[in-house]
């Protein structure tokens, strides 16, 4: 039984396709006279965000009230952790506290495997975002706007996105997103094609279960899906690519290069957009964008893997506890 | 002096023989030796070696005695089958001056365990600015002729040059930690396959193999000796194999670690597995097995670095680098060098005592079993199979990446010139 | 008798209390029922539990259509979230709740349900309901009471009052579910 999610490797296509169903369920509720679903009643989470993230941390609370969970938001700027306090002391302070389960956001890669792997705490944790890890919900939010979009809403019920032509554009290099969205594509049966300047991928990008290129302008006309990183404009310092403009120039999306893509296919950012650096007004602002739709799915996608993890006694959610990948093969 | 029988033990491996002891120096090998007088240690054709030396040690004081200090590490060592050891320079603090290589040097004495002989820094607090007094430490009690920045790269070419060329004057060497800064700035875990889907910043291979190919050069243009430091990847090996064919007077050392673990073990996120130079790829481990086995790379040295527990238990890119290493060091050549047919036992003393001595100018370390050399012995029963469990450990730290494991062999005695510092595998 | 029956789910002995044709005749009377009652049907919702409630919601809302000749707005109500023993089971997946365009303030919501029991469930089909709007009344259509009630809860249309043991099972099977109308009375597997 899976008892965390920390990684959207860890899910299988059977748990991310009961994930985007349920997460239907889950949006209607928005659309009623009172947003609230009494399934958590109890309940209490803890929001430990160690860097910060506004809006995923008021999705994820968000997601969390609708269903009555009690909610503890642990912001570490100003506690005791910048006092030195480590994450292992945090995280048995909360549950001392009787937390029930923790949605983890930290700067650290692993840090959330750490948390539920090392014999810390007993509690469910939820990835929130690691490092240049993993951010397992934001790709299941995201295959939920594609699958909507792409598939239809009823339609889309009990469906993958098989055969879907996916295009993630920019720092794939430190992109917690774009690690979390290859694999969860792949196992949904998209073909994911990746691409950034030379400089902004990862050294062994090889084994992904994906195609990488270089050039934007070829890719376009063969997406159903054109999902645009942000990219910091810190990096220009560290040599990754010269100055904004040539960025821009060769790597944003602007109306000009829209047109290129396919009648049918989207924008997709998983914000905040840097306008002007990866992407246009014109293209942000268009009806194929779904940016604004992205964000009112994270709270549908977030309370159902908050019910399918907390809701029974056990978690819905079929897959193994994130391996332990200790084994080596000497 | 008492006398000591080692009774039917193989000598490197050999035939069984017996060794007497007579106080601190061996006084006959033969067989059939009378143990008149002397207490008898059945050896039982478990295998005798000359007591192992280590160049490459973190024994931690002063500054840092929470994880280890000259006595906790020197009983480590004498448990691990060692009767020397090179303490690495970053202390705290650093070991730049004749005073505090004097004091390192002075706590060893006093431990008994193990002979301690102090690594001087290169540069002044390890900053690769300005060089350290080289010949001050040199010709201070402590008799330094090993001379590293290690924990740091001395990245400055001038430095290093001049360095390389300063401590010809008394037969020192200098000892480099080869990490091109630039390139594993924020680096946790060795670049590749493993750390692209992890998402820890990588530690390219080439941020060690530039800098071992200039220092050979270096060393080349100057005529001087280098030593390369825990060599951790199939392009150093090529390198050195190259240099060694030019006839530059190279050494470099290969870690127990590097020759067994790879980076697929980072995806458990377990900081016990972090470590730099970084745990590379399987083929860097066959290739460094193949190069220690043809004398590519010369030595067997431990980086023992001890570190509390707060400094691992927690999550990867606060916890410190490194891992004990002094015993299991002997296990684990047996496991990947000897059992895998690469190495005999002669070829283990060598790697592991001989060379390393030479290297290091340790007198009185690395020397044959023979009679009139000094009785720095270490018996080893090969047959040994054990789960290393790190309650065990006579280090004060416990961070081995061993734990668990089952590693082959076992250190059951160690003899310092003729005495025992440990007895049926415990510190005596 | 018949070899489609898996005894592990329905006991050894499982043996058919209503057969197809009964079935539909007891839905016929239900929907009289409601005719009568509701003074024409006019303001009527019928809300099915998933799953099987919403298939005789259906089914009603058919029969409901043919007597009185107008459309009747037919949904669903799945209660998954309002239960009050998740934590008692493994979580599981949630059903379809779909409410008729019009929606069910200040109308006659009749829930449907396939089998009534201890009442919890229609507990928590009303406090899901109180989160959708605000019906002028609710009634409650179930096919089989079998009793047992442990909430001050009965139903308003019964097809069939079935007095049972707590050691037996009640099954209902619908042609749109499970390829056939049948309801199954049975004695528990043994665990």
């Amino acid at each position: 039984m899976m008892r965390h999610l920390i990684s959207a490797a860890d899910l299988t296509r059977d748990d991310a396709v009961l994930i985007l169903d349920t997460a239907e369920e889950m949006a209607r509720v928005a659309d009623r006279p009172i947003k609230k679903l009494p399934t958590l009643r109890g309940r209490t989470i803890c929001n430990l965000f160690f860097e910060d993230s506004t809006r995923t941390r008021i999705s994820f609370e968000a997601a969390e009230k609708r269903l009555s969970a009690d909610v503890i938001n642990f912001a570490a700027k100003g506690s005791s952790v910048s006092k030195g306090e480590s994450l292992k002391d945090t995280a048995q302070t909360l549950e001392a506290m009787g937390v029930d389960a923790v949605v983890i956001r930290h700067g650290a890669s692993g840090a959330p495997y750490r948390l539920a792997t090392s014999g810390w705490i007993d509690a469910p944790v939820v990835n929130a975002g690691d490092g240049t890890h993993q951010h397992p919900t934001q790709a299941l939010l995201d295959a939920f706007t594609m699958r909507r979009r792409l598939v239809g809403r009823d339609t889309g019920l009990g469906q993958d996105l098989a055969g879907r032509r996916i295009t993630l554009v920019g720092d794939v290099l430190h992109s917690r997103v774009a690690r979390s969205n290859v694999d969860l594509l792949h196992t949904l049966g998209a073909e994911v094609t990746l691409v950034a300047p030379p400089t902004l991928v990862p050294v062994g990008v090889e084994t992904w279960p994906c195609e990488v290129s270089y050039d934007l302008d070829a890719v376009l006309p063969k997406s159903d899906a054109v999902m645009m990183l942000r990219v910091q404009r810190e990096r220009m310092n560290a040599a990754f690519f010269p100055t904004e403009r040539e960025y821009s120039r060769r790597y944003g999306l602007d109306g000009e290069r829209m047109a290129k893509m396919p009648e049918h296919a989207i924008v997709m950012h998983p914000g905040p957009m840097v306008r002007g650096m990866e992407i246009t007004a014109e293209v942000a602002d268009s009806d194929r964008c779904t940016v604004v739709e992205q964000v009112a799915n994270g709270v549908s996608v977030r309370m159902a893997v908050l019910y399918l993890l907390l809701g029974g006694s056990e978690p819905a959610v079929t897959t193994t506890t994130p391996a332990a990948r200790t084994e080596e093969n000497k | 002096m008492s006398k000591i029988l080692i009774r039917g033990a193989k000598v490197l491996g050999g035939e069984p023989q017996d060794v007497l002891i007579d106080g601190e120096t061996i006084a006959e090998v033969g067989t059939g030796l009378s143990a008149e007088g002397a207490t008898v240690v059945e050896a039982g054709g478990q295998i005798l070696l000359p007591g192992l030396v280590d160049l490459h040690t973190h024994l931690r004081e002063p500054g840092r005695e929470d994880s280890e200090t000259v006595l906790t590490g020197t009983r480590a060592a004498a448990s691990g089958g060692y009767t020397s050891v090179f303490a690495m320079a970053n202390t705290h603090p650093v070991a730049d001056t004749a005073g505090v290589v004097e004091q390192v040097w002075r706590l060893g004495k006093e431990s008994g365990y193990c002979d301690v002989q102090p690594i001087g820094a290169v540069t002044v607090g390890l900053e690769g600015e300005k060089l350290a007094e080289l010949g001050a430490m040199h010709d201070s009690a402590a008799g330094v002729t090993v001379f590293s920045d290690d924990g740091k790269c001395v990245d400055d070419a001038v430095i290093m040059r001049r360095a390389l060329e300063y401590v010809k004057a008394f037969g020192g060497v200098v000892a480099q930690h080869a990490q091109e800064p630039r390139l594993t700035e924020g680096a946790q875990m060795n670049e590749g396959i493993v750390s692209a889907e992890l998402g820890l910043g990588g530690w390219p291979a080439v941020a060690e193999e530039s800098i071992i190919a200039r220092d050979v050069l270096l060393a080349e243009h100057v005529g001087s000796r280098v030593h390369i430091c825990h060599l951790s990847t199939a392009g150093s090996v090529e390198i050195v194999r190259w240099a060694k064919s030019r006839g530059i007077d190279v050494t470099a050392e290969v870690t127990p670690h590097h020759l067994l673990l790879t980076d697929e073990l980072v995806r458990s996120y377990n900081p016990v597995y972090k470590v730099n130079p970084p745990l590379r790829t399987e083929k860097d481990v066959l290739a460094l097995r193949e190069a220690l086995a043809d004398g590519t790379i010369d030595i067997v040295a431990t980086d023992h670095a001890p570190h509390p527990h707060e400094d691992k238990d927690c999550e990867w890119a606060a916890a410190a680098m490194g891992m004990v290493g002094l015993e299991t060091a002997l296990s684990v050549v047996q496991q990947t060098m000897v059992e895998t047919g690469l190495l005999d036992w002669a070829g283990v003393a060598d790697r592991m005592s001989f060379a390393p001595a030479r290297i290091g100018r340790a007198t009185g370390h690395g020397r044959p079993v023979s009679a009139g050399e000094p009785a720095n012995l270490t018996l080893v029963d090969p047959a040994y199979r054990g789960v290393v469990d790190p309650a065990d450990f006579a280090s004060r730290s416990r961070n081995t990446p061993y734990e668990g494991r089952e590693l082959p062999g076992r250190v059951t005695h160690t003899f310092l010139r003729g005495r025992a510092t440990v007895v049926d595998g415990k510190l005596a | 008798m018949d070899t489609q029956l898996d005894p592990r789910q329905y006991g050894d002995d499982a043996r058919p209390v209503l057969e197809g044709p009964d079935i539909a005749r007891v839905l016929t009377r239900i929907a009289h029922e409601i005719v009568e009652r509701a003074k024409g049907a006019d303001d009527v919702v019928l809300l099915g539990i998933p799953t099987r409630g919403v298939f005789l919601a259906r089914r009603l809302a058919e029969k409901l259509a043919s007597i009185t000749g107008t459309k009747i707005p037919v949904g669903s109500l799945d209660i998954t979230m309002y239960r009050d023993d998740l934590r008692m089971r493994p979580a599981r997946a949630i059903g379809r709740t779909e409410i008729p365009a019009d929606g069910i303030d200040g109308r006659l919501v009749v829930l449907v349900d396939d089998v009534l029991f201890s009442g919890r469930t229609i507990r928590a089909a009303l406090d899901a309901l109180g989160d959708i709007g605000r019906p002028r009344a609710v009634q409650l259509a179930v096919l089989v009471d079998r009793g047992h009630r442990e909430l001050p809860i009965r139903a308003d249309y019964v097809g069939k009052n079935l007095p049972t043991s707590l050691r037996e099972t009640v099954k209902v099977l619908l042609a749109e579910e499970d390829g056939r109308d049948t309801v199954l009375l049975g004695s528990k597997p043994a665990s």
